[in-house]
């Protein structure tokens, strides 16, 4: 592999004058690339500018603080839940829920998503059935959810089962299909048994994919724990903000929706972080 | 002396029902020991598909094709295959592809370990033992795919236009290349393509297909010499050679475009 000659390399020969070089700039160029910094920087600009508005808005009085409290308050809302310990115990339950309910989809879905990526008899006899299931609103399962599982944390886990485990599924099986049959082919060729290209040939393909499946399903999984924690919870990030409600308390809403929005944020994170580390060997990742 | 492949009688139907058609009809070849054939036609001449029944890819729906004698039943490490698309195990480095197809032989492990390195050697792939298929341009790659199916020693190699997705120049030196390990290893090749002058370039023999169904059309016999220089291309009976390929396959282009009502 060959290095092509440095600029620096050339300027000192004087073969390129730097003062002369021509370099288009221009922040609004269909598609061109624009400085890192740049781009950076623009993702932390548009948060602060809403959270300046935010502050003008409540600072001048414009909105009741019923509708819309003041920033400063709910910070001094997150101070008091922070110094109080209430915060942590409301993440430690609502973090173990998310886990179980989604580990427990993943060890159902996995597996099944696997066969039925490989097998058309199981794409045929789960994909209508599965298709249909997934459009079911979890929230109208509640009431069947706590005949079935009762109101302890079984329940939860449920509804976040139910919320995540049938998309999970069809996204398991698209990544197994999305792989290469060449590379199928090369196994058997080389003399591999269906089970062995199974393990060493498919499930490598597609584990980058379905790495991706595990984050963004997470993610939704923390994005069903209101719908978890409606009914008959005595903590959790969700209920704090169901029990909020009927207090008008609309500053314990605001900071228990960014809190929840940030955590997720920082699930989705460590699964882009994880992966990278995983899969070196995958492209562009 | 017996051939080394014998096709006899061949075809081919898919779909069931009404869908059901005949992709290839009755094809009948024989392929020597260490020769070298192409396989050319229009797209949908059922090219690949021949290629996949004598790997055991996929099954005749009738006729026999026997390997040095005996029936195919399923793939088999007499075979080696290489695929159009770059077909390696994005996980495993250059080496490791390559011992991959090593696993299934009896062999020490300082015997596959020398093996793999001599042909890393072979296709000029030195250097790169610890790089992953994603750092490696196209050619390269298929180079790997070519040692990949090279590596455990099978007598066959079938290549399903290998060659395909590479620019003019690149594929160009791996023609030459195949030719190299041709020579060295003494394999029977069968390579389709639909390059016609690719397949002159490297065939002993090219086989004209034509379409629907899928059926012999013309042997050419290549007797230009070897080796072969790239600008071989450009020599007279070279020409003709072409001229007479690209005419048979005009016809079924020509055939299939009036069977579609073009």
């Amino acid at each position: 592999m060959t290095v092509p000659p440095s600029v620096a390399e050339a300027a000192a020969q004087g073969r390129v004058d730097r003062r002369t070089l021509r370099r288009r700039t221009g922040l609004m160029r269909l598609r061109e690339a624009i400085p890192d910094s740049v781009f950076t920087s623009a993702g932390f600009v548009v948060p602060l500018l809403l959270l300046f508005a935010w502050s003008v808005v409540t600072a001048l009085g414009l909105v009741k603080p019923l509708f819309l409290p003041s920033p400063l308050s709910v910070i001094e809302e997150a101070w008091r839940q922070v110094s109080t310990g209430i915060l942590f115990q409301d993440a430690a339950i609502s973090t173990y829920r998310i886990v179980v309910g989604w580990l427990a989809a993943t060890v159902v879905a996995v597996p099944i998503g696997i066969m039925m990526g490989n097998f058309r008899l199981f794409e045929g006899a789960l994909e209508p059935l599965i298709s249909t299931a997934r459009y079911m609103p979890v929230v109208a399962l509640i009431p069947l959810s706590v005949l079935w599982a009762g109101i302890g944390d079984e329940q939860k886990i449920l509804i976040l089962f139910l919320g995540t485990f049938f998309q999970m599924t069809l996204m398991v099986m698209d990544n197994v299909k999305n792989i290469d049959m060449n590379l199928i082919r090369a196994g058997q060729t080389l003399g591999f048994s269906n089970a062995e290209i199974l393990w060493r040939i498919i499930l490598p393909a597609a584990l980058p994919g379905i790495w991706d499946t595990f984050r963004i399903t997470i993610g939704w999984t923390w994005t069903y724990l209101l719908v978890a924690e409606l009914v008959a919870a005595q903590s959790g990030l969700g209920r704090r903000i169901m029990d909020a409600q009927r207090y008008l308390a609309t500053d314990t809403i605001i900071f228990g929706t960014l809190f929840i929005g940030l955590l997720g944020l920082v699930t989705d994170l460590l699964f882009k972080h994880f992966g990278r580390k995983l899969f070196r060997w995958a492209a562009d990742r | 002396m017996s051939p080394k492949v014998s096709i006899d009688a061949v075809g081919k139907v898919f779909g069931t029902g009404a869908k059901e058609y005949l992709a290839i009809d009755r094809i009948d070849l024989m392929i020597g020991t260490n020769e070298f054939v192409s396989i050319v036609g229009t797209s949908g001449c059922g090219k690949s598909t021949l290629l996949n029944m004598v790997g055991g890819l996929t099954e005749p729906t009738f006729g026999d094709i026997r390997i040095d004698g005996q029936p195919v039943a399923g793939p088999g490490r007499d075979r080696g295959f290489v695929f159009q698309g770059y077909s390696l195990f994005e996980w495993l480095t250059v080496e490791g592809n390559i011992r991959f197809a090593l696993e299934k032989t009896a062999l020490s492990k300082p015997e596959k370990t020398e093996l793999v390195r001599e042909f890393i050697q072979s296709v000029g792939l030195a250097g790169f033992e610890d790089a992953y298929p994603r750092q490696l341009s196209g050619g390269m790659r298929q180079r790997v795919a070519i040692a990949r199916a090279l590596v455990y020693k099978p007598s066959l190699l079938l290549m399903d236009e290998p060659f395909g997705a590479l620019d003019a120049q690149t594929r160009g030196m791996m023609q030459e290349l195949l030719l190299k390990v041709w020579d060295e290893h003494k394999v029977t090749v069968l390579f389709v393509t639909h390059d016609v002058e690719e397949a002159i370039f490297l065939a002993d023999r090219v086989v004209v297909l034509a379409s629907r169904p899928g059926r012999l059309k013309r042997i050419v016999p290549v007797s230009l010499g070897r080796p072969r220089h790239f600008d071989v291309v450009t020599s007279p009976e070279f020409s003709d050679l072409k001229r007479q390929i690209l005419a048979d396959i005009r016809e079924e282009t020509l055939k299939v475009m009036a069977l579609d009502g073009a």
